[in-house]
């Protein structure tokens, strides 16, 4: 039997999660260097119309893991769904997208199955004949190669941004299309969840700003939050931050950048003391151009950044806003 | 409620890290603080206990250095502290770490375990969901507020992009903390001095080796990033960058 790949698509409220279209590049990727069969997955209660989405796609087959009690998502019914139907179909490898829903059961799947998830790769290598995830390290300052020391199937996350969505192939035809009826007693859920909302308060938009002011840690305190919002205006663009500064409660949480804050991709990011933590990157590294501040040379956000300023933002950025002011006038 | 936490000492933020000899792990002559998820962990279990009552744990794994997580968490008012003492619980998997740990705590009934949603070294974001399917609990991640109901729990998920999930969950559970869950609390003078007589547990490797086995997934390899961007750094004194900053700003990047 020839070795396969699955990629788990992700759905959420019965719509695919557009994030899945990388797992599915990545999937396409390994499979074209490896010559293993690609096969895809997607789990949830009447889920046949994204099947069908992915099966337009270059795939061996689509398989609709269906069962009542996969909806709403909890992690015991996800967790339990997949376990069944991978130790029948035994995959080489299952791929997920890394999201917030995957964190919350791919652990607990490999647990219970004894394997182990190397999450959150930014990548795979080919060498020779292993197979080696590349994830990062330390907040993005390292990064490491990481292979498997157990049996199969191997569990791999890969982040937001790791492969191209547009590059995935689409199928010469339809790849086909099997249901898989689970049955899961619904006594084994244990968790309650209710209806998904936003938060009222979550009024400003950042994704639809052009130039964007970005703060982090470096500003060391609420008062000086000031002189990046004065930069801002000057720039006229809009103020946002990182994680702990919102959780400090010195800017808004709607004003927050990340994996668990808003994506945004302005024509500018100006960063100031902003380190450049993997959860910042994801929601901001499709900026046209990113202009990073920071007074440590080793900070993670250089290695995206466009222009970089090693330095003290506190003597750099006053001047910067007269500058500004005066080409404005 | 008796409240167990897992905490990790982590690398300072802005430490300057270095790779070891074998490229296969850091320096270890680093300062080091705790990682941040698990201080927000810690606070939401003392305001838990001081709303409900209880007791409040917790537990470390890694060298003589950790104990300074725990040194601080006494001070803060946690009740007692585990530590998982060796050198050797830094190189182990989520898995792995997470069978130490439900060794350790198998004769102990918590109500609630709590971690912080990842480690700032690894970031594995797996150690508190093995834990719980190791024990058999339900878990939940990424919270944001936990309040006590009549037959459990009701926990506050957060998702992506701005939404939220309120999940009724049963206890016993394990939980994972995300960052700004709460306001941290600093130490007091008198906590400090509290904390010097309580019970602080040490386990060694060898208590807990039958229940860890080899790691299921090994780091290869581990080095400085390539850099996929080409990056132009501005020199000179402030006011020449601001000149140079505001010319890229008007020609290249063209938004003024």
């Amino acid at each position: 039997m020839p070795e396969t790949i699955l990629v788990v698509v992700e759905q959420r409220e019965g719509k695919l999660n557009r994030v899945s279209w990388e797992t599915v590049a990545a999937g396409q990727a390994l499979a074209a260097e490896t010559g293993w069969t690609l096969e895809t997955a997607v789990v949830g209660l009447g889920v046949a119309s994204i099947a069908n989405e992915v099966a337009s796609t270059k795939v061996s087959k689509v398989y609709s893991i269906e069962s009542a009690a996969l909806n709403p998502y909890t992690p015991d019914a996800f967790s339990a769904a997949l376990k069944q139907f991978l130790d029948s179909q035994k995959p080489r490898i299952v791929l997920m997208p890394h999201t917030y829903q995957v964190r919350d059961f791919i652990p607990q799947l490999a647990t219970a199955m004894q394997r182990t998830v190397i999450s959150d790769c930014i990548g795979y290598r080919k060498d020779g004949d292993r197979l080696l995830f590349t994830r990062q390290m330390f907040q993005g300052k390292f990064a490491a190669d990481v292979s498997f020391a157990c049996d199969t199937p191997w569990f791999v996350t890969f982040q937001n941004g790791a492969f191209r969505g547009d590059k995935v192939e689409s199928g010469a035809s339809a790849a086909p299309v099997q249901t898989v009826n689970i049955e899961l007693p619904v006594d084994t859920i244990r968790n309650k969840p209710q209806e998904v909302f936003k938060e009222a308060k979550q009024a400003v938009d950042l994704t639809q700003a052009e130039i964007i002011v970005s703060v982090g840690r470096g500003i060391k305190e609420q008062k000086n939050i000031e002189l990046a919002k004065q930069l801002a205006d000057a720039l006229g663009g809009e103020i946002a931050a990182s994680r702990p500064i919102c959780d400090s409660g010195w800017l808004p949480m709607d004003r927050q950048i990340g994996s668990s804050g808003q994506t945004v991709a302005p024509k500018l990011y100006l960063a100031l003391g902003i380190s450049g933590a993997i959860q910042h990157i994801v929601g901001m590294k499709g900026a046209r151009s990113v202009v990073a501040i920071n007074k440590d040379n080793e900070a993670p956000i250089f290695e995206i950044a466009d222009v970089a300023v090693v330095g003290n933002l506190f003597d750099i950025v006053p001047p910067l806003i007269e500058e500004v002011k005066k080409a404005k006038a | 409620m008796k409240i167990l936490v897992c905490m990790k000492q982590v690398p300072q933020k802005d430490a300057p890290l270095k790779l070891n000899e074998a490229g296969t792990w850091i320096r270890e002559d680093v300062s080091y603080e705790v990682n941040e998820p698990d201080a927000y962990a810690l606070e939401e279990a003392l305001r838990q206990k001081e709303k409900h009552g209880g007791e409040v744990v917790v537990i470390t794994a890694g060298p003589a250095r950790a104990q300074q997580v725990l040194r601080e968490a006494l001070a803060k008012g946690a009740d007692r502290a585990i530590h998982l003492e060796d050198a050797g619980f830094v190189g182990l998997d989520a898995y792995n770490t997470a069978r130490a740990f439900a060794a350790t705590i198998k004769d102990e009934q918590f109500d609630l375990i709590f971690t912080g949603l990842q480690s700032d070294d690894y970031g594995f974001a797996q150690t508190g969901v093995i834990l719980a399917q190791l024990l058999g609990r339900p878990h939940a991640t990424i919270i944001m507020q936990i309040e006590k109901t009549d037959g459990g729990i009701q926990v506050k998920r957060e998702l992506e992009a701005g939404y939220f999930q309120f999940v009724d969950m049963p206890l016993p559970a394990v939980l994972t903390i995300q960052s700004g869950i709460n306001k941290l609390r600093y130490a007091t003078l008198i906590g400090i001095k509290q904390a010097k007589n309580k019970p602080l547990q040490k386990v060694s490797m060898a208590e807990v080796q039958s229940a860890v086995g080899a790691n299921m997934q090994k780091i290869e390899r581990m080095y400085i990033p390539h850099k996929s961007k080409k990056t132009e750094f501005l020199e000179g004194g402030a006011s020449e960058i601001a000149k140079k900053l505001v010319d890229k700003l008007r020609n290249e990047i063209r938004v003024l």
